[in-house]
């Protein structure tokens, strides 16, 4: 038996016990603090501390009982609509800006100090002026996850286009490649891996904003409902909501570092 | 048709910022023959490289004129072809998709035919049917500059420069690439420059071997004529008196008339 798999299996298990405890004992200490079985309780369904049956809030996540009250997975669906409308707009924009930045010293000198000032901008500070534009709790969320991942996308494909070594160049030039094959042929493929990264970067962002984001807006999607929750005194579906949140978070991640990984030529098990 | 390739009054300049300019070679003229093979030797910072360049046209003189066939040369072209010190294979491209690139760009006349024929044919040129479907990452380092020889020959270029192409490998895989590179020579009978700092490999590959002074103001030392019948044999050229010769001219250059401290 492969000893570093029983590792990776027994012991995440002990510091799941250990949160557990941890978890319990704050329910104990703090009124009204949902304890772990109550959570399960509501998440799962069953007989909660009243003995009342009780429908899980994921024993039932897709339905709808009317545009306001809909299950679990249509409030999730919503917040990854947003978040991926925001991003591919972000991607559309911020790709060929970041090549043009790291292709030309002029457009860098033009484009730095705003990148630079703007980045460091938390994107919901821009909330209320996009809700005040736009009066649409849609455009409002996609607009915000757009000026959220667009920074990281910039800054890591003229990085990209910067790493482009000079010998590259040179067999460009002796070959007397047009500025686009320059880019098709040379650039894009050096580029390639760092614009994935700067993806990765921006979807883990934009999904950490979006929850906020959806708490101000309201109307619906995950963050909405975390918040919807806590006005119900709904404690134990707010954890829930996070467990959920930070489940979705790790599959994106994983999907788009498969992604990158897949069309990283340094990665393909041959360099 | 005597004068190929002519540089007449060349020189460098680059500019330091406060300071005068630094001259890094000045006044070069040499005219180099149609199919002729040429080194040029010299210590580390004596501006072989620029000269390189400016002959392929990636860097600009600062004074003088550089003519291939009567024409100026002012930027670079798929005519004057390129081996770079450092391979400079496109890492994500396979062998034969790094020749393919080359030869698809500068002849786009050619049918899918025609162009696989052709990259074909300069791939068993350099020995390497069996890794052509490599990517640089998984070949040898003489590997590697085999197939920068071939990408840089499969585009028919009238010039081939060389910059240092055999530097940074171990000497056996360098002697290896110099028996490739002559046998191949004989075939295809282009004009050849190498930038060198190996004797015996200026000797050995060369028809002519130019030596440079040392910089700042780097110009042509000595032009010595290599008269060594071809196809050359390493071994036996060990003691053939002209080849001593060779050696001994260059040798002194380098290290009596010219000697560089270590800086």
């Amino acid at each position: 038996m492969n000893i570093d798999l029983v590792k990776r299996i027994v012991l995440p298990l002990l510091v799941l016990i250990v949160i557990i405890q941890v978890w319990s004992g704050i329910a104990h200490t703090v009124e009204d603090f949902p304890t772990p079985s109550d959570t399960y309780v509501a998440a799962f369904g069953g007989l909660n501390e009243y003995d009342d049956e009780v429908v899980g809030v994921l024993s039932d996540p897709f339905y709808i009982e009317n545009v306001d009250d809909k299950g679990i997975f249509w409030q999730i669906m919503e917040s990854l609509k947003r978040v991926f409308g925001g991003f591919a707009l972000a991607l559309i924009i911020g790709v060929p800006l970041g090549l043009l930045i790291g292709m030309s010293k002029n457009a860098q000198y033009a484009f730095d100090p705003f990148i630079q000032i703007f980045k460091p901008v938390s994107p919901l500070a821009w909330l209320p002026l996009l809700l005040f534009i736009f009066q649409d709790i849609n455009l409002t969320a996609i607009s915000t996850i757009f000026i959220t991942s667009i920074w990281p996308i910039i800054i890591n494909t003229a990085l990209g286009v910067k790493s482009v070594s000079e010998d590259y160049m040179n067999v460009a030039k002796v070959l007397q490649f047009t500025p686009m094959e320059k880019v098709v042929q040379i650039i894009l493929p050096v580029a390639i891996p760092f614009i994935f990264t700067g993806m990765r970067l921006s979807l883990a962002i934009a999904w950490l904003v979006i929850v906020a984001a959806e708490m101000l807006t309201g109307g619906i999607g995950i963050g909405f409902w975390i918040w919807d929750e806590y006005n119900n005194l709904a404690y134990h579906n707010i954890i829930i909501g996070i467990i959920i949140v930070g489940l979705v978070g790790f599959l994106l991640d994983t999907i788009m570092g498969l992604i990158a990984n897949y069309f990283d030529y340094t990665k393909k098990g041959r360099a | 048709m005597s004068e190929f390739l002519s540089l007449k009054g060349v020189e460098k300049r680059f500019p330091i910022f406060g300071k005068d300019d630094y001259v890094a070679v000045t006044d070069v003229n040499l005219e180099i023959k149609k199919n002729e093979i040429i080194s040029i030797i010299g210590h580390s910072g004596c501006g072989k490289s620029t000269l390189l360049n400016m002959i392929a046209g990636l860097d600009m003189q600062s004074e003088g004129s550089i003519e291939l066939n009567g024409k100026k040369i002012r930027g670079p072209g798929p005519e004057r072809a390129v081996v770079f010190q450092n391979h400079s294979l496109l890492p994500w491209l396979t062998s034969y998709q790094n020749i393919e690139m080359a030869v698809k760009k500068v002849m786009p006349e050619l049918s899918s035919i025609e162009l696989r024929v052709r990259v074909e044919k300069y791939v068993s040129m350099v020995n390497l049917e069996h890794a052509k479907d490599k990517v640089p990452g998984e070949l040898s380092g003489g590997m590697k500059q085999r197939v920068g020889i071939a990408r840089a020959l499969s585009i028919n270029p009238e010039v081939l420069l060389m910059d240092e192409p055999f530097g940074a490998l171990d000497s056996l895989t360098r002697a290896n690439l110099q028996e490739h590179l002559m046998r191949i020579q004989q075939s295809v009978k282009n004009t050849v420059i190498i930038i060198t700092h190996d004797i015996d490999e200026a000797v050995l590959l060369s028809d002519r071997v130019i030596m440079m002074t040392n910089g700042p103001n780097a110009t042509i030392g000595e032009i010595l004529e290599v008269n060594l019948e071809r196809p050359r044999k390493r071994v036996e050229l060990q003691h053939d008196p002209e080849y001593i010769r060779c050696r001994e001219a260059i040798l002194s250059f380098l290290y009596e008339k010219f000697a560089k401290e270590d800086e």
